[in-house]
């Protein structure tokens, strides 16, 4: 599959890794010729210099046999332009455009189409990671959250404690707990190496625990995993930009939002935007303003500046000065392992959030829903059973017959509008959503080939 | 400077104004009960006077500037006030000295509604005609004055309902022209008047007093034909109509204009001043009719029949009366006229501060206990989710402050010429919120009071009217320079 990514910035430099170690053949295109090589030197894709809209460059590119092109500069209307000559002259097949004001992204409907801007997905960082941390405030106690069929089922990832019912018992217990609630546990991440879990697998504190229930469970499960946490009612934000602002607005009827924003003007603007949030003018780092602003009191900090370090540094400041939970926005995922865990509840990686959204469309045919996890590492990925028992290998088929990788677990089937979990007996039909769980992302492929009816019978 | 011009202007307006005789000399004709010889030397006088100030300079065309803006609006309620004294001084009843006249006929100007006038009963239908108009009259002169002048000007952060106006008034200069605006707010204020005659007379008043206190309310004056004011009809439903009126007269004509223009009341909910507007309204008249019920000094309907009545007319500065609210009990005397120093909506024919004035005030003062919560924090004022402007913000503290330094002053001035307490403070209430009665020795009519308090307090009502500024920019040196 031959993939050209417009723009070498964090979001091009990240799809570009993520899907040349996919074996696709990636063109990055930017204007910036150092940012290319840096990003040569590290990856096995071919870049091209230049503007990233205009025609010469993207057939310079390949975009005459290209399959896909993905635009995500850091200009809307560039990105817009790139997908309508792609569209026009080259007949790309696909096109995913990053779009970022709600004054496009409003009118989608009547404005990303063939007559108009031939686009046929647009993703949206911000939204993406704002999305993400709004999940995390949602659910306390979850590491991450996510969506499949309809936000009717949900996976979770939860990091187990002391106090939670199941803890330092095996996970069939679990059932004995709650009769009326049906879950499964998808992967239990321990050390940071994958367990597939058993019946016996006996939690113990610590591990990373991967379930999957419908939305309504949620929380009793998790309650199984760890004591839980009280509900959040005041939320600090530190970094009024793009992910600040769009948070805080998302927010602000729920909670009671604080603002900080270093730049005066920026601080002005946010505050005319923003109807309950208080705006504070300030560094997120000075400890006077954290005090004045009862940063004891406060139950989540989140860093949402576009410096790591500065995040990192004020989330240490906030947790020392009694902030309850504290959570960082952290682009460089070396730095994410690094803090995660320690005195840093909760690393957000941007990258994870937004290809998750790209994943699912660069995915074969019959994958709807893709998600990253683990820093790429492992991936959820929800599929739709197409076929007949004949012409496909899981329709017709009970889950414990299916011959799936290694590592790759089925959690739940959507049926019509129906959750079933998956058990070993559950036997798929056609047209099922099924969600699987992939511990390696390496096996995608294999995924994606069992699903595909084969037409060898006809 | 263009002291030529403003002549000329004034001429022409003067001799317009004579024509405002001629409705008089017809009903004097019609009832023929006197009034007619005084009206028609009026009318001579006005037109002659007119002429000499328009003749001279009749081929002086230049532009108005700010500054000329300023000295026509004083000079106009000024000049007509004086003019229009007249055929009160004339007229054989009820014969008043010039500084009763004057006072008198700039109360109906700036439509406060206070008076000198005792056995208006009597008067001749004429006198009653003329002083009705007279509201009539000063109130359309408001109306074009409060938006569409004002604005432009920029008193007293009335520049929030030029350009930066808030919420569904995004273009509130309603027309690209003035004088299309004037003739559209004219028609709305033309209609409401029609309406308002319509209903008095389906509702049992005889149709000349119909048509009076129809100019009166949409004027938010308050003259009435009876020395007993609304309350000589004793009628349910005419107090009724009198409210809507009332209420209808004092919301910002902007958005009357808006709402019939789009033909939609959605305008009227989605205005903050409104809403805040309607609002005290309602808690008022809640406090007021408790309070009066509980008092058992009037049985229970009537106690909630009065309190609606007298805190409508009192807090739109209209001044209507059904009942006599300065003998209430204990606080609701207070309570009432303190109502009217909120008063209207900007834009409307109602006196006193305007409510908009008062919800930024308030709001600024919320914003300052919010600064000493988050030293910090960046904290705009909003109206209906749209930032106000800081320097919006200055000049209404400014007006604020100015207006209640003024408020002082006159008082002080009031108690030299030797009236008690009560009274200087509520006369200059009255006057300057254009309410029209007062407390204490004025709470019926100020004919009691000396000559000089009734000088001091035709300045209070100019002031008000003019929103402070208009006037008190013309005592600046500055001002005169060339």
């Amino acid at each position: 599959m031959k993939i050209i990514i417009l723009g070498a910035g964090q979001v091009g430099g990240t799809l570009a890794a993520n899907l040349a170690s996919e074996d696709k053949d990636i063109t990055v295109v930017d204007l910036d010729a150092g940012r290319l090589k840096d990003l040569q030197s590290k990856l096995d894709i071919s870049t091209t210099q230049g503007m990233g809209c205009h025609p010469n460059v993207l057939k310079q590119a390949g975009a005459e046999d290209a399959d896909m092109l993905i635009a995500v500069t850091n200009s809307d209307e560039i990105n817009m332009v790139a997908c309508q000559v792609a569209y026009t002259m080259f007949r790309t097949p696909k096109k995913i455009a990053r779009v970022r004001s709600s004054n496009y992204t409003n009118l989608k409907d009547s404005l990303f189409k063939s007559e108009a801007f031939p686009i046929d997905d647009v993703i949206s960082p911000e939204k993406a990671v704002t999305n993400h941390v709004k999940r995390l405030l949602q659910y306390p106690d979850a590491l991450q959250v996510l969506d499949f069929a309809d936000k009717k089922v949900q996976l979770v990832a939860v990091k187990t404690r002391k106090g939670g019912l199941l803890v330092g018992h095996e996970l069939k217990d679990i059932r004995e707990h709650m009769p009326n609630i049906d879950t499964r546990v998808a992967a239990i991440f321990r050390k940071d190496s994958p367990i597939i879990p058993q019946g016996d697998t006996i939690i113990q504190e610590d591990d990373e625990v991967f379930f999957i229930a419908a939305r309504s469970h949620i929380r009793d499960v998790m309650s199984e995993m760890r004591e839980l946490e009280g509900s959040y009612k005041r939320v600090t934000i530190a970094g009024g930009g793009n992910i600040g602002e769009r948070l805080a607005k998302d927010i602000e009827d729920m909670y009671r939002v604080r603002l900080i924003e270093r730049n005066y003007d920026r601080c002005e603007y946010l505050s005319n935007t923003l109807h309950k949030t208080i705006v504070l003018h300030g560094d997120a780092s000075n400890q006077e303003l954290l005090l004045e602003e009862n940063i004891e009191e406060t139950d989540v900090f989140c860093a949402l500046t576009n410096e790591d370090e500065a995040n990192i540094m004020s989330c240490l400041l906030a947790k020392r000065l009694g902030a309850r939970k504290v959570m960082a926005l952290i682009n460089n995922p070396a730095y994410v392992d690094l803090v995660q865990g320690g005195a840093i509840d909760v690393a957000i990686s941007p990258q994870n959030s937004t290809i998750g959204s790209v994943l699912s469309k660069i995915r074969r045919g019959d994958v709807v829903n893709a998600h990253s996890l683990r820093r790429g590492a492992a991936e959820a990925i929800e599929a739709i059973a197409h076929g007949d028992k004949r012409s496909s290998k899981v329709v017709g088929r009970a889950i414990e017959d299916i011959k799936l990788p290694e590592g790759t677990t089925i959690g739940a089937i959507v049926r019509d509008d129906e959750v079933i979990i998956a058990h070993h007996d559950t036997v798929i039909e056609q047209n099922d959503h099924v969600i699987l769980f992939l511990v390696d992302k390496r096996k995608v492929p294999e995924v994606e080939r069992l699903f595909q009816p084969s037409f060898m019978f006809f | 400077m263009h002291l030529v011009l403003t002549s000329r202007i004034l001429g022409i307006l003067l001799m317009i104004f004579s024509l405002a005789m001629l409705p008089p000399i017809l009903v004097a004709w019609i009832y023929g009960d006197g009034g007619m010889q005084a009206f028609t030397i009026a009318f001579g006088i006005n037109v002659i006077a007119g002429f000499f100030l328009w003749f001279p300079a009749r081929r002086y065309r230049k532009e108005l500037s700010v500054r000329d803006g300023f000295l026509v609006t004083l000079m106009f309620w000024l000049v007509l006030a004086l003019f229009g004294s007249f055929p009160l001084m004339l007229s054989e009843q009820p014969g008043l000295s010039f500084t009763d006249a004057f006072f008198e006929s700039l109360s109906g100007l700036t439509t406060t509604g206070a008076t000198v006038i005792t056995g208006l009963d009597t008067l001749p239908h004429a006198i009653l005609f003329y002083r009705q108009q007279l509201q009539w009259l000063g109130g359309m002169g408001i109306i074009v004055l409060a938006v569409a002048i004002l604005p432009m000007l920029g008193i007293g952060g009335m520049q929030l309902y030029r350009a930066e106006t808030p919420g569904p008034m995004k273009d509130s200069k309603l027309t690209p022209r003035i004088t299309e605006t004037a003739k559209a707010l004219w028609y709305i204020y033309l209609s409401l008047t029609v309406a308002c005659a319509f209903g008095y007379w389906i509702a049992g008043m005889s149709g000349f007093d119909a048509i009076c206190h129809s100019f009166a309310t949409v004027a938010i004056g308050g003259f009435s034909t009876h020395d007993a004011s609304i309350g000589y009809f004793d009628s349910q439903a005419i107090e009724l109509i009198c409210v809507f009126f009332m209420v209808i007269s004092a919301i910002n004509f902007s958005l009357h204009f808006v709402s019939w223009r789009r033909n939609t009341l959605f305008y009227y909910w989605k205005d903050p001043e409104t809403r805040f507007f309607l609002a005290i309204l309602i808690a008022a008249i809640l406090v007021t009719g408790i309070t009066l019920a509980a008092s058992q000094a009037l049985p229970e309907s009537e106690a909630w029949r009065r309190a609606i009545f007298e805190v409508v007319s009192v807090a739109t500065t209209t001044g209507f009366g059904v009942d006599d609210f300065s003998t209430w009990p204990t606080y609701l005397p207070f309570l009432l006229f303190s109502m009217a120093f909120i008063g209207g909506c900007a834009g409307s024919t109602g006196g006193g501060m305007k409510v908009i004035r008062i919800l930024l005030v308030i709001k600024q003062g919320l914003r300052e206990i919010r600064r000493l919560l988050h030293p910090s924090a960046v904290i705009p004022i909003k109206i209906g989710r749209k930032p106000v402007p800081d320097r919006v913000i200055e000049a209404v503290w400014g007006f604020f402050s100015v207006y209640i330094i003024t408020f002082i002053g006159l008082q002080i001035l009031l108690l030299m010429t030797g009236l008690d307490m009560v009274t200087a403070w509520s006369a200059v209430g009255a006057c300057m919120n254009n309410l029209g009665p007062g407390l204490g020795a004025v709470a019926a009519n100020y004919g009691e009071i000396n000559d000089m308090a009734k000088w001091i307090l035709s300045a209070a009502m100019l002031l008000g009217r003019l929103e402070v500024f208009t006037v008190l920019v013309l005592f600046i040196p500055d001002f005169w320079e060339r």
